[in-house]
């Protein structure tokens, strides 16, 4: 941190002046580098860091059947049916631009419906479908009383899921 | 100007003369939010008397991140201009944060088991807020690991401002990637997405919070001068 060059305080800034404008260059540079090698790093790890892939995501991607997969959407409507064994419900999973079917053995969480966003963890299997061992209600950031809830419904311009999904 | 407030006698004439005042408002704001938001704000229309959570919840996770980004402020003063509080400062703040830190995780947690159907989850969102807590431990650890407090604090200084680093990554981590987590509800682009009679709780709450943090951190700092002094005055002593 010693300065070699002689500052004097006829030529513009004292020795104190000049050291504490080299730390601050210092850290100001330290924190740049630091804050580009952190975004490189995430932008690497990317597909590791995502919590869910989108139904669009997995019909791009080959996923080996051993491999556990989380796929996340909206519940697609209409779509929800319960097996004949009475535990087994078979949904399908959209994005609005690609569909999954999922079906899971289970209890659901409270806030799983139609239209609801979902995380669903599993193995792809040959068909295509996701055999889910797991199942989680993905809110939304959306936050209402139910009478405000009910008079956008009665307006039209609910939009199921909202933009969280 | 700064250096004005750089000398600690100053310093605390001021912040003992706001004390009484910022710990009255304290209790005052909370009374009023935690009424606000337990008995006379509506159930969520999906998730209940559940939504009561966020109150504590939200606040709490906005303090975390509010009290690390001025210990990173400090600890930059502390290692550019060499300000003899900025230092003390961050130490008077880790606890608080490590504390509020964890009142985000925990409080997260008992949203999640009735609402996702799990208490935890790896996300990118719960993640970078773990790590937020395992810094504010390792800064606290790092600190009192110095039998003599001036020659931890360049050190602890430095692994503040590159832990300053996650901030944003916490705050744009539901963005940038898939996280179970929902999106930012107040600050967003497009305005609060909260109805006006649950924001209002949580406004009172965030205010409490901060005047908590506010009264609790000149309590501290007071600590830390008095600390500073009488190792100034044994200094004194065995060298006289």
């Amino acid at each position: 941190m010693s300065t070699t060059t002689p500052a004097t305080p006829k030529h513009g800034l004292s020795r104190a002046a000049t050291r504490k404008r080299k730390r601050l260059y210092i850290v100001l540079a330290g924190m740049t580098m630091l804050g580009v090698a952190v975004a490189l790093m995430l932008t690497a790890f990317k597909d590791n860091i995502v919590f869910f892939y989108t139904p669009s995501d997995l019909t791009e991607k080959v996923v080996k059947p051993e491999h556990r997969v989380r796929l996340g959407g909206l519940v697609e409507d209409g779509s929800v049916r319960k097996a004949a064994d009475g535990v087994t419900t078979e949904f399908v999973i959209t994005d609005h631009i690609a569909t999954i079917p999922v079906s899971y053995t289970g209890i659901l969480p409270d806030l799983f419906r139609e239209g609801q966003g979902v995380v669903a963890e599993g193995h792809i299997g040959p068909d295509g479908s996701l055999q889910a061992t797991e199942v989680l209600a993905k809110h939304d950031e959306n936050y209402m009383p139910k009478e405000v809830a009910d008079k956008i419904k009665e307006s039209g311009r609910w939009q199921e899921g909202g933009s969280g999904g | 100007m700064m250096h004005r407030f750089a000398n600690p006698t100053r310093f605390m004439r001021v912040a003992n003369a706001i004390l009484p005042w910022c710990a009255a408002l304290t209790v005052v704001f909370l009374c009023i939010g935690l009424y606000l938001g337990l008995f006379r704000s509506p159930a969520d229309y999906q998730q209940g008397e559940t939504v009561r959570i966020m109150y504590i919840h939200v606040p709490s996770a906005y303090m975390a991140m509010f009290v690390y980004g001025a210990m990173a402020v400090a600890s930059a003063m502390a290692l550019i201009w060499k300000h003899p509080l900025a230092d003390m400062i961050a130490r008077a703040s880790a606890p608080i944060g490590a504390g509020f830190t964890l009142i985000t995780l925990v409080t997260g947690s008992l949203w999640g088991q009735p609402m996702w159907g799990t208490w935890w989850v790896w996300d990118a969102r719960l993640t970078s807020v773990l790590i937020l807590f395992f810094l504010y431990i390792g800064y606290i650890a790092l600190v009192n690991a110095f039998d003599d407090p001036a020659r931890g604090a360049k050190p602890a200084a430095i692994l503040a401002l590159v832990g300053a680093v996650n901030l944003p990554i916490i705050k744009f981590s539901v963005d940038w990637w898939n996280t179970l987590h929902q999106p930012a509800s107040i600050v967003t682009m497009e305005g609060p997405k909260i109805a006006a009679s649950m924001l209002w709780p949580l406004l009172c709450m965030v205010i409490a919070f901060n005047l908590f943090y506010l009264t609790v951190g000149i309590l501290r700092l007071r600590g830390e001068i008095a600390g500073a002094r009488i190792r100034n005055l044994q200094l004194g002593l065995t060298h006289g």
